[in-house]
């Protein structure tokens, strides 16, 4: 298991150093070099000035040169500066990071907390008119676009409720800080929920059909000792790995979910960060995202090791 | 053609699918026809004007009718959807074929690639290849198809070990018929049905990604009216005032993608029982 | 001595779309304490579907039991409701199954999985519980039964594991257990210790055993008496002595004249029963044999032959013999 461990500790590094080559290149092949962007919209003319900005961002140092002063940094905590604001990075990205943090969390026990038990229902209901609708839900809840449910949720909000759960830094009272985080948190979640109750549904299908099941009901246990202690246990274990693959797709859907909502978190910065060309940002919240998500898929792999006995006790 | 018939009534969900998908993809192709006015022309006395008998559905803040805007932008939206699915499905089924196949340092490198692309989630790595090749909209294909490549490099692989392995391959290998011939005759073709089921999964998720790119501003630009750019961030501050704005082109997302989902579900149990959910 | 199983007019059906499957038809047999009922036949005969109809673990839908009556100690198991059932079910009638690889929960801890039994049907502590489980696997001569215990299924081999599941349907002491094929999916060698400790626990704690096997080497060695099923319905029955001397429906005797005997010579050649079993939802109107029959006459494809006793204690269904 240790050994398991180290490997996948070794990949992880050798993957987020894959992703940073992939990153650093992708955003210098960009037609139209930044520095004459930066100097445009900066209203500048003097050329001396361009010569300025291209030294002032190391653009004129070799490729591998940027490349090793980006990592070196990295690794000492030293992002680099925004184009755009001139602080440094680390100051920009850090206090967002809560916010998206908070934000994914409940998004994911959201997902979580619906998906698994509509998916057992949904089982052991097989082929009755709640399975049909349970799964019908499921499938437009995949169908929507993440964002135009934000805005649904927002107009009925704003229609019925007479108020917007929109993003405030210091919320009164806990029910608005529920209200804030939650309604989101709910939209962007929806999705996951769909997929996890889809996936346990099937897994949970395929473990009834398991004779240890017929063994459990042959004890003489009741048909809710069967399902929870005997087959939702063996159920979840794919579940579990769909949560790491989940985590990145949550992140996608923070980005638009962010934006509708307006909060400042770190997905919504992604977009910002490009929509300005703050090629630095862009840069480093890109390798953020790519460890957080390397980093809770390793976390689901062993949690699985952990869970799963025929795997922790391989001889 | 009884085949066709005995499925149809066996998944009459994805006989639906596959009809809104139909209608869909017909309302594209002859928009010009379908569409009651022409997308583009504004008109300063309709803006925001609700949904009545000349505006079915509506006008947008530049009187420009709704209806009209929603099928001509089918045709981008789709055009996007199909273009990226059959690129990124066709491009990760080249290399799934021939990690799987020819082994060795190759698949070693196709896999790590693989693992690479997949450590960010794929709106990310769309914004991030769009933000590099710059909006248009052929760069909105490429930056939605390249996500793809990996998921379906890695199912192709998958099934191309597990055939390998097969006795009437290994019978073809017995009698010399050499590695390439192998590969197109008997291996190739035992792929496609699990490659037209992932593909026909993309799609769907493709649609998504199309619309939520141009919903932030960073897919198709404008002159092109595609359904995500429609609901651009904009649109958010019409919920109060003109909801006819927000509520259609979402429909017409989700109703599309709802589409390329039954009918995906269907085709995944007809052609691939194991793949699963 | 009164039989502490007995089952009578026992039938069960599928509803398929296919049509309406005879899994079961009109099953009578009963065992005493401590004896051990073999029931015997090809695969598709019906054997299992019998076995789960006692438990009452037919699924259900499609599957259903229509008729007859299943008394474990003079109760009627098919008149009981679910939960009445459910108490029988391990404490009064255990069943032991034919894949010890897969029947074992592979989450739970082998120990675990047997002190659940115990503290499901009676009302002990789970220290005590535990404690029967370590105990009910030093029962089955599974070696270091402390540490085993805290084993997970995977880690034993298939042998053990079909000990442990012994274990498991042995631990609250029921009266009837069931033997699923229990010995079909191991070794050679292991069968035949299984077996033993089978035929040995059930002397020592005065068990009915029924053995559903298709095997009649298993039979022979281990059966006080047998049952014959073919198509669903019993076609045969008497003691294993008798049967094997003098077999009455000629398909026991195509399934005897099947194995090869030894010291049988050189010359002899070994019989098959040509055809296959038919299919259960579209029986033939007579003898369902009929149509593999080699004695069969005008009247087995007119009517189903009645279950007559030929000899004290030995009944067979055929209207030739």
């Amino acid at each position: 298991m240790i050994q398991y461990t180290l490997r996948r500790l070794g990949l992880m590094v050798v993957t987020l150093f894959g992703v940073s080559v992939a990153i650093f290149l992708l955003l210098r092949i960009v037609p139209g070099n930044i520095a004459d962007i930066l100097f445009d919209s900066a209203g500048l003319i003097d050329p001396a000035e361009k010569q300025q900005i291209i030294k002032d961002l190391g653009l004129d140092l070799p490729l591998v040169t940027q490349y090793t002063h980006w990592i070196v940094g990295l690794a000492h905590g030293d992002l680099g500066y925004s184009y755009v604001s001139e602080k440094p990075v680390l100051d920009e990205i850090l206090p967002r990071i809560p916010i998206t943090a908070r934000l994914a969390g409940l998004a994911l026990l959201f997902a979580i907390c619906t998906g698994v038990p509509f998916g057992v229902i949904s089982a052991v209901r097989q082929n009755t008119w709640l399975d049909y609708m349970l799964r019908l839900m499921s499938l437009a809840a995949l169908s929507m676009p993440s964002f135009w449910l934000g805005l649904l949720v927002l107009m009925a909000f704003v229609n019925w409720l007479g108020l917007l759960p929109i993003y405030d830094k210091a919320p009164a009272t806990w029910g608005a800080a529920l209200l804030m985080y939650g309604v989101p948190a709910a939209t962007v979640g929806l999705r996951s929920s769909a997929l996890i109750m889809r996936l346990t549904r099937s897994s949970m299908l395929e473990v009834l059909r398991q004779d240890y099941v017929r063994t459990a009901r042959s004890k003489g246990l009741s048909e809710p000792a069967v399902t929870f202690t005997h087959a939702l246990r063996n159920a979840v274990l794919p579940v579990i790995t769909v949560i790491g693959i989940e985590t990145a797709f949550l992140f996608g859907g923070l980005i638009v979910t962010e934006t509708v909502f307006n909060i400042p978190g770190v997905a919504r910065f992604l977009v910002e960060a490009i929509r300005w060309r703050d090629y630095p940002m862009v840069q480093n919240l890109v390798m953020f995202i790519a460890i957080i998500v390397v980093t809770v898929n390793l976390i689901v792999d062993l949690a699985y090791m952990f869970v799963d006995p025929r795997i922790r006790l391989r001889t | 053609m009884s085949d066709a018939l005995y499925y149809a009534r066996r998944y009459p969900l994805g006989v639906i699918g596959a009809l809104i998908l139909i209608i869909f993809v017909l309302t594209a192709i002859f928009a010009g026809v379908v569409a009651p006015m022409d997308p583009l022309t504004t008109n300063a006395r309709a803006s925001l004007a609700p949904p009545s008998h000349t505006y079915w559905i509506g006008a947008d803040m530049m009187g420009r009718d709704m209806l009209s805007r929603m099928i001509h932008g089918a045709r981008i939206s789709l055009a996007v959807a199909l273009g990226a699915t059959c690129i990124g499905s066709g491009l990760g089924a080249m290399l799934g074929l021939a990690s799987g196949y020819l082994g060795g340092w190759f698949d070693l490198i196709v896999q790590r690639i693989a693992e690479i692309m997949q450590s960010l989630p794929l709106l990310v790595m769309a914004l991030v290849i769009t933000a590099s090749l710059g909006p248009s909209l052929t760069n909105t294909i490429i930056a939605i198809a390249i996500p793809l490549i990996p998921n379906v490099a890695r199912v192709i692989r998958a099934n191309v070990l597990s055939l390998r392995e097969l006795n009437y391959v290994e019978a073809a290998r017995a009698i010399g018929m050499g590695r390439a011939r192998i590969a197109l005759v008997h291996v190739f073709p035992n792929t496609l049905a699990p490659l037209i089921v992932l593909a026909t999964a993309q799609l769907g998720s493709t649609i998504l990604t199309e619309a939520s790119l141009s919903f932030l501003g960073l897919g198709v630009p404008e002159p092109y009216p595609s359904w995500g750019r429609m609901l651009s961030e904009s649109a958010a501050e019409y919920i109060r005032s003109a909801p006819w704005l927000v509520i259609f082109p979402g429909l017409a997302i989700s109703l599309v993608v709802f589409g390329a989902n039954l009918f995906g579900d269907a085709l995944r149990d007809i052609l691939d029982p194991r793949q699963g959910d | 001595m009164a039989p502490v199983l007995e089952v009578s007019g026992l039938s069960t059906v599928f509803h398929t779309r296919a049509g309406i499957v005879r899994a079961v038809q009109d099953v009578s047999f009963s065992v005493e304490a401590g004896e051990t009922l073999a029931i015997v036949g090809e695969s598709g005969c019906g054997k299992t579907m019998t076995a789960l109809s006692l438990m009452r673990l037919i699924p259900s839908p499609p599957g259903e039991i229509t008729a007859g009556s299943v008394k474990v100690a003079g109760t009627d198991l098919l008149k009981l409701d679910e939960p009445g059932m459910r108490k029988m079910r391990g404490s009064q009638i255990a069943m032991i199954f034919q894949e010890p690889m897969t029947a074992l929960n592979p989450l739970l801890t082998v120990g675990r999985q047997i002190a659940e039994m115990v503290s499901l049907h009676e009302n002990v502590s789970r220290r005590a519980a535990n404690a029967r489980a370590v105990e009910m696997l030093h029962h089955v001569r599974i070696p270091a039964p402390e540490r085993r215990a805290r084993e997970y299924p995977h880690q034993m081999s298939g042998g053990m594991r079909q000990r442990a599941m012994i274990a498991m349907a042995l631990a609250c002491r029921p009266k009837v257990l069931i033997a699923d094929e229990p010995t079909t999916a191991l070794d050679v060698t292991i069968q035949a210790q299984v077996l033993d400790l089978i035929g040995d626990l059930r002397k020592e704690l005065g068990t009915a055993v029924v053995l559903i096997t298709h095997d009649l080497g298993v039979v022979a060695e281990t059966a006080d008496r047998m049952i014959v099923m073919y198509a669903g319905r019993k076609v045969e029955e008497g003691t294993t002595k008798d049967l094997f001397a003098d077999p009455s429906h000629p398909y026991l005797q195509g399934l005897l004249a099947s194995i090869p005997k030894f010291g049988a010579g050189e010359g002899t050649r070994l019989r098959e029963i040509p055809g296959i079993v038919p299919a259960l939802n579209n029986l033939p109107k007579g003898c369902a044999f009929a149509p593999r029959c080699s004695a069969a006459v005008a009247k087995c494809q007119e009517a189903i032959p009645p279950l007559e006793t030929k000899r004290p204690g030995h009944a067979a269904a055929c209207w030739v013999t």
